[in-house]
């Protein structure tokens, strides 16, 4: 009897509560979740300054001209104006190579795109947001130093702007009105110091005419937003800055957008402060590998105002009965149609598209002719198989844009000019004019014959970073119709199968299941006959 | 008829919490492979990589086990009575035709279990254990040892999955096969079976 107890409780153990151990076991385990890094960085608002430059002599004075406030600057910051007209910021070009290409000269001064199409030839609207005092035309001297605007990027008193129209001067007496005035020079060159958010977003968040066109991650919100917005940048957050992840060493902005650029260096990367293994777990942190921070981390941009995904030129122009511009909205109020630019559609809270990226790009160069329909007018490099690249989220803008048909390029538009009459299209609604007086400017040849051609430029998104718990979870792309669905050349978990294998394998249980019944039924009539 | 212990305290430790592990390895495994939704994607693979080791860790100790008490002789396919075993579940269970081989505590395996058993042991564990880790471990290719993606992994681990499955379903089955439709459970959970009493012999015949 007490052998049989003990049997008993034998096979309780090792049929049933070892098994089950194993199982819990497995279950604790696998519930295991690393605790991720926690950051600590001295944000640069927490900087004081060393000097205060109300107390500064030369600071003193009335100026008459922004040029002397840069000369007062320039007295005592001897050499940062070699530093600043090395940058982008101010020649609106870099030296990059492009692979396959070599080495080019892209930038801002002679790229085309599918918003504007491009701002050489524009430069009294464009080149406002030039770091320079009045980039006009092409008689701007790059060489003189006391052409550029330090107040622009420096000033804390929220009262220096350029005025529209100007090329990036401020209002002088001759032209200031009632939306621009002249800037009380004294005042602000008295108050500067390191360039808070608003002093990059008044060109950054606006750029394409208007808030978050472009961007669609960058816009007038993240002044003053909540961390469902932006993490970082939340006023109810951290609340930071743009150059505290932008660190600027001698003026030289880290961090850069592949509508302008094509080289891998001088990138920020999350793990300036993340470091690479942030989750610190092993399967998330794997990722890393192959798939970017902001892919996980921002699933949707334009999450506060909407930006423009499409942009169709081809439809502009068109007057009201006296010969005047018009503009119509859409339901949310943004622009759907405007004579000065066609058709747009606009969204917010837009799930980005998937690409494959390895920091460099490609560009449609002005001398370059239309071979692909759409255009790409710039292209993100990388594929699985490459190393270096990563997922990448990507908004792309796709758009009409007006080219040559019969050299097939791409059309640089005169687009803005003072007044009526100098064939800006803006002004005047004639094609042909705006675009032989677009292209004479930019020394480009022009046929005289265009039409409209779809075009498609790709924006890697960066900001806008949700908070954790918004991330976007695993099955967002571990699934048969996910977010990468279009990325197709790698096997990834969850999305891809073998279809024989599968048809193969389900149909062997289903085999596997009517032998079992089969055999099953033959048992029981077969027990009743021979019972 | 005699109760004889056929199955020892760790094989019976083994068999189940292996089923255990298998099950939760099958569950998660086709959430994985998106058949269907149970425990969300990434509980699936959390649990399936946990599984997966607690498997690899209880075949060492099987590995072991077998190695030091000879048992791994029961795995072994023998060529004699394969057409017989065959024909008795084909034919002879419906005429109550009485087993074609007799089980002992030397030979717990009919001959077709040898085969199916062996191929599960040298290939099917293998081939899912070893891809499986591959899985986990090689997915990226900078790794220093590098797999050109997961297709070539991942397809080979799915095949071995439906084998599985299917072998799970006809083992399911086939247990209510014995002398009771529950004594092969039941030694199983107990360790003890009635078995003829002629194995002595069944040993002199051969």
């Amino acid at each position: 009897m007490k052998n049989q107890f003990s049997k008993s409780v034998m096979a309780l153990l090792v049929s049933l509560l070892l098994p089950l151990a194993v199982l819990l076991i497995t279950l604790k385990v696998a519930a295991y979740k690393g605790t991720p890094e926690v950051v600590n960085v001295k944000l640069k608002s927490e900087y004081i300054s060393s000097v205060d430059h109300s107390q500064f002599e030369i600071l003193q004075q009335e100026f008459e001209h922004p040029r002397d406030v840069t000369a007062a600057c320039l007295s005592c910051h001897t050499g940062r104006d070699e530093e600043v007209m090395a940058t982008a910021h101010w020649k609106w070009e870099r030296e990059e190579e492009i692979p396959g290409r070599g080495v080019v000269s892209v930038g801002k001064k002679n790229l085309l795109n599918n918003f504007c199409t491009g701002a050489n030839g524009n430069n009294g609207s464009c080149m406002r947001c030039h770091i320079g005092l009045g980039w006009k035309d092409k008689s701007f001297d790059f060489a003189d130093n006391l052409n550029i605007d330090c107040l622009v990027c420096h000033d804390q008193t929220d009262t220096y702007f350029k005025q529209k129209g100007q090329g990036g001067m401020p209002a002088t007496p001759e032209t200031a009105n009632a939306a621009y005035q002249v800037p009380d020079y004294q005042y602000v060159s008295q108050n500067v110091g390191l360039p808070k958010k608003n002093n990059c977003g008044i060109c950054h968040f606006y750029g394409g005419g208007g808030n978050n066109v472009k961007h669609g991650d960058l816009e007038e919100a993240l002044l003053s937003c909540s961390k469902d917005v932006d993490v970082h940048m939340a006023a109810d957050g951290p609340d930071m800055a743009c150059i505290d992840c932008h660190t600027t060493e001698r003026h030289n902005i880290q961090g850069k957008l592949y509508s302008v650029s094509s080289a891998n260096h001088n990138r920020i990367d999350c793990d300036q402060c993340h470091t690479t293994t942030p989750h610190n777990d092993a399967i998330l942190d794997n990722h890393f590998e192959k798939v970017a921070c902001q892919t996980c981390h921002i699933p949707e941009y334009a999450k506060a105002n909407a930006t423009k995904l499409y942009w169709d030129w081809s439809s502009a122009g068109l007057t009201d009965d006296h010969g005047n511009g018009y503009s119509e909205d859409d339901a949310d109020g943004n622009h759907n149609y405007l004579s000065i630019k066609g058709n747009f559609v606009w969204d917010d809270h837009v799930k980005p598209e998937y690409y494959w990226f390895n920091g460099t790009a490609d560009h449609y160069l002005a001398e370059d002719t239309v071979t692909t329909i759409p255009v790409k007018i710039n292209t993100l490099f990388g594929e699985y198989r490459d190393s270096t690249a990563k997922i990448w989220p990507v908004k792309v803008h796709r758009g009409k844009q007006i080219y040559d048909t019969g050299n097939k390029t791409l059309i640089s538009l005169k687009l803005w000019a003072a007044q009526k009459g100098e064939g800006a299209f803006w002004k005047d609604f004639d094609w042909e004019e705006a675009a032989r007086l677009g292209m004479e400017y930019n020394d480009r040849p022009y046929t005289g014959n265009y039409d409209f051609v779809e075009s498609e430029v790709y924006w890697p998104i960066n900001h806008m970073v949700s908070p954790k718990e918004q991330t976007l979870t695993c099955v967002e792309c571990h699934q048969r119709d996910g977010r990468l669905a279009g990325l197709n050349d790698f096997y990834l978990p969850g999305r891809d199968y073998n279809k024989s294998v599968d048809y193969a394998g389900f149909g062997l249980i289903f085999l596997t299941l009517i032998g079992i019944v089969a055999h099953f039924l033959g048992r029981i009539v077969a027990f009743f006959k021979n019972r | 008829m005699n109760k004889v212990k056929i199955y020892s305290r760790f094989e019976r430790f083994w068999h189940w919490s292996q089923m255990v592990l298998i099950l939760l390895l099958m569950i998660t495994g086709f959430e994985i492979h998106s058949t269907f939704e149970a425990f969300g994607f990434e509980t699936a693979v959390r649990l399936h990589s946990v599984a997966g080791w607690g498997f690899l860790i209880l075949t060492i100790f099987a590995i072991f086990w077998m190695l030091v008490t000879g048992q791994s002789k029961q795995f072994v396919p023998v060529r004699n009575n394969v057409k017989q075993q065959a024909m008795y579940y084909l034919v002879g269970i419906f005429k109550k035709a009485p087993h074609p081989v007799k089980k002992t505590v030397d030979s717990k395996l009919n001959p077709l279990q040898r085969i199916i058993y062996f191929g599960l042991i040298i290939l099917v564990f293998p081939v899912q254990l070893i891809t499986g880790f591959a899985y986990l471990f090689f997915h990226y290719p900078d790794n220093p040892f590098t797999l050109e993606g997961l297709e070539a992994v991942a397809v080979l681990h799915t095949l071995g999955a439906f084998l599985l499955v299917a072998f799970v379903m006809a083992h399911l089955y086939l247990i209510t096969t014995g002398h009771t439709v529950t004594s092969n459970l039941q030694a199983m959970i107990t360790g003890y079976e009635e078995l003829e009493t002629e194995h002595e012999t069944e040993i002199s015949k051969n």
